[in-house]
């Protein structure tokens, strides 16, 4: 089985304060800390899985900058055999159809039976990429990928669906899997994997390299336009308790007993 | 201007709340754009589906053919594949639901459209589409514009406004469908239930719910012991579910559990959209988190900026004080 795996390094902005560049077009992600998005970190860990449970290579397949290099050598610790990193400065990146085309491009022309990717990721919240990219490939999809089957020459996928649903569906290989986070419980990265995995194959390439013409991947391709970025008004009427923390705890403690709320 | 097709999602024989709310858009983006609504209802026996879609007023494009049975994300494809050729739609609007991501981002590929995914908001004005949605955990909104096409394609996020009151009549238009076979390489099987567990969190009537600032399993003592404290049942956000910490069939969330107790207690949970869905039935809602840019303070009543772990135990310990 010949497997790829589409990661992405992105920002947690969970906790942190995000704000807008002079620009309008772009955010501050000066003191953001990177690192695997969510769900591409499970797919890692199920294409290593069908790896062990079968024969197969897995390569690893990146769009970013350097700095994501640290993530992707984590990725062939825990059990990738190779990788390839994308970085061009011309790929709308604001556009995931125009990701999935480079995507496309750089998996093309190889072996390839299985590709997984996560279901969204946490910066940009599409959930585009994986289906497009199976559509760019010409391959059969299935998203929201919470329990995998591989079976003979196809795999059976459970998609997850609202309300803790799911719907199993059968598709042929060579597929595209979105995976959706809680699938599987990844691995930290053995010591002796992540000696290994400095040794490994990482190849950087540009469009040029892969022989995608940087005209059908960038602004001008794309049929969308990122005109504005915004932090939206917050409207909160909640009661803010202020205070030192026990200060807090003890106010709170009092409103819930006074309200008869508990 | 032409048609503003909006496909309707329904599951086991029933609409999604997210196929009404569509109805509170797609009129408004047909007003602006001079087209009209016409919604798309794939599926078989219909006749009931159909019969409430145009109870708001639009016109009801039916295709009912037992092919389409259980839904099966290429068959869609194919067919509004054709339909785009055939009707020339200004727009086609699925949700943005574990049904239209499967398919919509393919449709786009295929037809060469442009798409934008968890559209929040939609406007058309001197002569562009453009559609607000949301990044880095919702804290910021970006505006997408539209190059001019002739089909535009997007998905709507569930649950970001009001289904309106039906009201109108309209018609409703059987066709047959564009796919006459069914496809070999793509084949629904089942659907499985959600495991259920030993506490129904639907039913609860105060929930002390953790997310990812719980940081470890190692943490929850001091959670349990706030929610013995208050005879609370313990929820959890996805990312408390994924981690394990607490069972799946405790999740708050679209993809979980839609709650609706009297006191919801969420503690260290950002409060993404897909968790605030699942807990906009709570009727008193409590929120301590560090970071005070958490969307989850927006649908607060009570909100503590803090770290939880310097919050729970005096507060359970005051608790049990006042509580006797």
């Amino acid at each position: 089985m010949k497997m790829f795996v589409c990661i992405k390094y992105v920002p947690d902005t969970s906790e942190a304060e995000v704000k807008v560049n002079p620009d309008g077009v772009s955010v501050d992600s000066s003191r953001f800390s990177f690192d695997i998005n969510d769900a591409d970190n499970y797919a890692v860990e199920e294409a290593v899985l069908i790896k062990e449970a079968g024969e197969g290579e897995v390569t690893v397949l990146s769009i970013g900058p350097k700095q994501s290099d640290v993530m992707i050598r984590m990725a062939m610790a825990k059990g990738c055999d190779r990788a390839i990193r994308v970085e061009d400065d011309r790929i709308a990146t604001h556009d995931p159809l125009m990701v999935a085309r480079v995507l496309a491009g750089a998996i093309k022309g190889q072996e390839c039976d299985l590709v997984l990717t996560g279901c969204m990721a946490n910066d940009d919240w599409h959930m585009t990429t994986g289906v497009a990219l199976a559509e760019e490939l010409g391959v059969n999809h299935a998203s929201m990928v919470k329990k995998v089957e591989v079976l003979d020459g196809k795999v059976k996928a459970y998609r997850e669906l609202e309300g803790g649903l799911l719907e199993a569906v059968e598709v042929d290989l060579p597929a595209v899997l979105t995976i959706q986070t809680g699938i599987n419980e990844p691995r930290y990265a053995p010591i002796r994997g992540i000696r290994e995995a400095q040794k490994k194959e990482l190849k950087v390439a540009g469009l040029d390299d892969l022989g995608i013409d940087a005209a059908t991947v960038g602004a001008d391709a794309s049929m969308v336009v990122l005109e504005q970025l915004y932090i939206p008004e917050v409207e909160s009427t909640a009661e803010f308790i202020e205070g030192e923390p026990d200060e807090k705890a003890e106010k709170l403690a009092s409103i819930l007993v006074k309200g008869g709320l508990v | 201007m032409g048609k503003i097709l909006v496909l309707a999602e329904h599951r086991q024989g029933a609409l999604r709340d997210i196929s009404y709310e569509m109805m509170a858009v797609a009129p408004k983006l047909a007003e602006q754009m001079g087209g009209e609504v016409t919604v798309l209802l794939i599926g078989s026996g219909m006749d009931d589906l159909a019969a409430k879609m145009v109870a708001f007023g639009v016109n009801v494009l039916v295709i009912d053919d037992p092919l389409f049975k259980d839904f099966n994300a290429d068959k869609y494809h194919k067919v509004l594949s054709a339909l785009i050729d055939d009707l020339k739609p200004a727009v086609v609007m699925t949700g943005h639901t574990a049904q239209g991501v499967d398919f919509m981002p393919a449709l786009a590929v295929e037809k060469k459209l442009p798409f934008v995914a968890d559209a929040i908001d939609l406007e058309f004005k001197d002569g562009t589409l453009k559609a607000t949605r949301q990044l880095y955990s919702g804290k910021v909104n970006a505006v997408l514009a539209f190059k001019p096409a002739e089909t535009y394609l997007l998905t709507f996020r569930e649950g970001a406004v009001e289904a309106p009151e039906a009201s109108g009549s309209g018609s409703v238009e059987k066709v047959d469908s564009p796919l006459k076979e069914d496809l070999s390489y793509r084949k629904f099987v089942e659907y499985v239930e959600a495991e259920v567990g030993d506490v129904d969190i639907t039913q609860s009537d105060i929930l002390v719910a953790v997310g990812r600032g719980l940081k470890e399993d190692k943490n929850l003592p001091v959670i349990e012991e706030l929610a013995k404290a208050i005879k609370a049942d313990i929820a959890g956000s996805r990312a408390a579910t994924d981690a394990g910490w607490i069972p799946h069939d405790r999740q708050v969330g679209t993809s979980g559990k839609s709650v609706k107790p009297k006191l919801y207690v969420a503690m260290g949970i950002s409060g993404a959209f897909q968790h605030l869905a699942g807990m906009k039935g709570a009727k008193t809602v409590v929120a301590i988190n560090k970071d005070p840019e958490a969307p989850i303070f927006t649908v607060a009543d009570y909100a503590i900026v803090e770290d939880m772990f310097k919050i729970v135990p005096k507060l359970t310990e005051k608790l049990k004080e006042l509580k006797g």
